[in-house]
């Protein structure tokens, strides 16, 4: 009656409820070594996110503010001393086929002062600038309140107010009354400004217009820096005519600058910086794998007799093989669930309390959940090796 | 295997030839052991300790592979027999009940008694409500929920042997299943072994109790490693010196 043999089989349903016992019998173990690896997933998840997150803000702002913008200074002649741009450098910049727009600011030798009653040397590190009534636009800046310099209010002793300057002169709003003290005579705000990102040294200036400052302040009509905005496309070859274009006599005597460079190059450090809190988060993550290791070969310990009944109730040393496996990847599903689910959650948090856009990084979610399950298979493979080897009497016999 | 007899036997459930078992070290605790079981017996494997009836009943149920010699279940060649297919033979064809009872403390009685066919392929649904017959069967049909911590010792022994025989195992072994109970319970136990076996099962009972042995059909005393007699009650043509 040699009748054949029908397997042992274990169906994928009992593979995970078998493998989920030692998990539900224990939990507080496995809720701290599953908090293993949710901490280094979190880490991870979240250092991604984050990265992602503020380089979507920085690449959200360069869209917003273009990297076609240039600026044109005077550097210094050859014998080292401060050089100037021709007063005819910008009109010739604006007759460059490619650039849109043109604009400057220029140098006065003026203070501004709440009041007379303040001391002249107590500038608080603010300066004034003539500007052109279009250097707004030309920047990308926008207005908190009131407006900025037209072609009406440049030719009056009426000021505009950079962010850092309007706090440094005590000034909050635009009612129309409000005045600071420039050089000798009383000027109105009549705008204060948002902090302007591609000209930051805008943030501690006051700006009137040319006119004003070269009747009442005697300022000349250079400027000390023209901005320029060209088609994006032929921006290089603007750049490359600049200097000849603005100083045709000297012009190796022209800095010429992109503002935008500065955004793309804090894109790339916090890139640089994302590769060394990743390589935190995968150390973090290694130390879960050990301690998952950890608890299941006690866990292979600990459960002798049980690995000895499966044996003799017909489990073969394979299916003993999958139970620990299963349980030691369900602990890292668990702890790697858990990691990205707090990942995103610091993320989003961070991300609002700096009002950047939430970006999650699919890649990143997916590719935690993926390395704790490869941590969790890696931690599992030598106890549940270990068990299967057992010989089921000497399993039984352990009691 | 055939027989050749006049008298057409049936097929034996288990039938160990010659077995011998030698651990490293010059200990030989089976020296070759003789002995068949037809199926429906109920017999007791007695002996002191230390005569090899525990590695005995560990070979029988395939758990161990003997030194030399053969052992048949149900006309397999276990010696032949690698993991899987042993593996096989335990899931289908024996059952075992241990002293310890080796229930899971997790799981409820009706999960525990399920377990007895976990590795056959029957499904989680299945496997219950054969489970929760088996516990009716045994005399626990309300202790169904209850997880073992909550069972007595017996109740404990008894959820263990109706784990053994869900799957309608061909034989089931116990290893000494009275040997953590008080004297009741373990009168309760020996009465379910008799009642199952009235209605049909096969199971080889070790012990070292005398009492529980002298009332099983079928003693095999066991010393030194060698079956010092066989005695059949109630069937003389069966004793054997």
């Amino acid at each position: 009656m040699s009748t054949r043999l029908a397997p042992s089989r274990l169906h994928a349903g009992d593979v995970l409820r078998v493998g989920g016992i030692g998990l539900r019998t224990r939990r507080l173990r496995a809720a701290l070594s599953a908090l293993g690896i949710a901490i280094g997933i979190a880490a991870m998840v979240g250092v991604l996110g984050l990265s992602e997150s503020s380089k979507a803000d920085l690449l959200d702002q360069l869209d917003r503010l273009g990297t076609n913008l240039l600026t044109v200074a005077p550097g210094q002649t050859l014998g080292g001393e401060d050089s100037s741009l021709p007063e005819k450098a910008e009109a010739m910049i604006g007759r460059i086929g490619p650039v849109q727009e043109v604009a400057s600011v220029g140098t006065v030798d003026a203070t501004v002062r709440r009041s007379p009653f303040i001391p002249e040397d107590e500038t608080g590190g603010l300066a004034v600038r003539p500007a052109t009534t279009n250097l707004l636009p030309t920047l990308g800046g926008t207005v908190r309140d009131g407006k900025f310099l037209d072609a009406a209010t440049e030719r009056h002793p009426t000021a505009v107010l950079g962010s850092v300057a309007a706090q440094r002169l005590g000034v909050t709003e635009v009612d129309g009354r409000r005045q600071v003290w420039i050089g000798d005579e009383w000027f109105t705000v009549i705008g204060i400004l948002d902090p302007v990102q591609l000209a930051a040294g805008l943030d501690r200036s006051v700006m009137i217009g040319y006119p004003v400052a070269i009747q009442e302040l005697g300022a000349e009509r250079n400027a000390s820096t023209v901005y320029v905005r060209s088609a994006t496309d032929q921006v290089a070859a603007v750049r490359g005519v600049l200097g000849r274009t603005a100083n045709p006599e000297d012009p190796e005597e022209v800095e010429v600058s992109q503002p935008s460079d500065a955004l793309v190059a804090r894109a790339a450090a916090t890139s640089a910086f994302t590769s060394l809190f990743l390589g935190l988060g995968a150390v973090a993550l290694l130390v879960g794998g050990v301690g998952i290791a950890n608890v299941m070969v006690i866990s292979v310990l600990e459960r002798r007799s049980e690995i000895g009944l499966r044996r003799a109730l017909g489990a073969t040393r394979t299916h003993v093989a999958v139970q620990f496996l299963s349980e030691s990847l369900l602990l890292s599903a668990i702890g790697g669930a858990g990691g990205v689910l707090l990942g995103a959650a610091v993320t989003a948090a961070y991300a609002a309390a700096r009002g950047w856009q939430i970006v999650l990084p699919t890649a990143g979610l997916a590719g935690g959940l993926a390395a704790a399950l490869l941590i969790g298979a890696i931690a599992g493979l030598y106890p549940a090796m270990r068990a299967a080897r057992l010989a089921p009497t000497e399993a039984l016999r352990s009691v | 295997m055939t027989t050749a007899s006049a008298t057409t036997r049936p097929e034996p459930v288990l039938e160990l030839q010659g077995v011998r078992k030698a651990y490293p070290g010059p200990v030989e605790v089976l020296r070759g052991v003789e002995l068949t079981i037809q199926t429906g017996e109920l017999l007791g494997i007695v002996g002191p300790s230390g005569s090899g009836k525990s590695t005995l009943l560990h070979i029988m149920g395939t758990l161990e592979q003997p030194t030399s010699g053969t052992v048949r279940i149900e006309g397999h060649d276990v010696t032949a027999l690698g993991d899987k297919e042993l593996s096989a033979l335990r899931s289908r064809s024996i059952g075992f009940v241990f002293q310890q009872f080796f229930l899971l403390d997790g799981m409820t009685a009706v999960d525990n008694v399920a377990n007895g066919v976990l590795y056959t392929g029957t499904s989680n649904a299945r496997r219950r409500a054969l489970a929760a017959e088996a516990l009716d069967r045994v005399g626990l049909g309300h202790r169904l929920g209850h997880v073992p911590a909550s069972l007595s010792g017996g109740e404990r022994q008894r959820v263990a042997i109706a784990r053994a025989l869900l799957g309608r195992p061909a034989i089931v072994l116990a290893d000494e299943p009275t040997g953590n109970l008080d004297s009741h319970s373990s009168a309760e136990i020996v009465a379910l072994l008799h009642e199952l076996h009235a209605a049909g099962a096969t199971i080889a009972v070790v012990t070292h109790d005398h009492e529980v042995a002298a009332e099983l059909p079928r003693r095999v005393q066991v010393r030194d490693g060698l079956v010092e007699r066989d005695v059949r009650v109630g069937s003389p043509a069966g004793a054997r010196a």
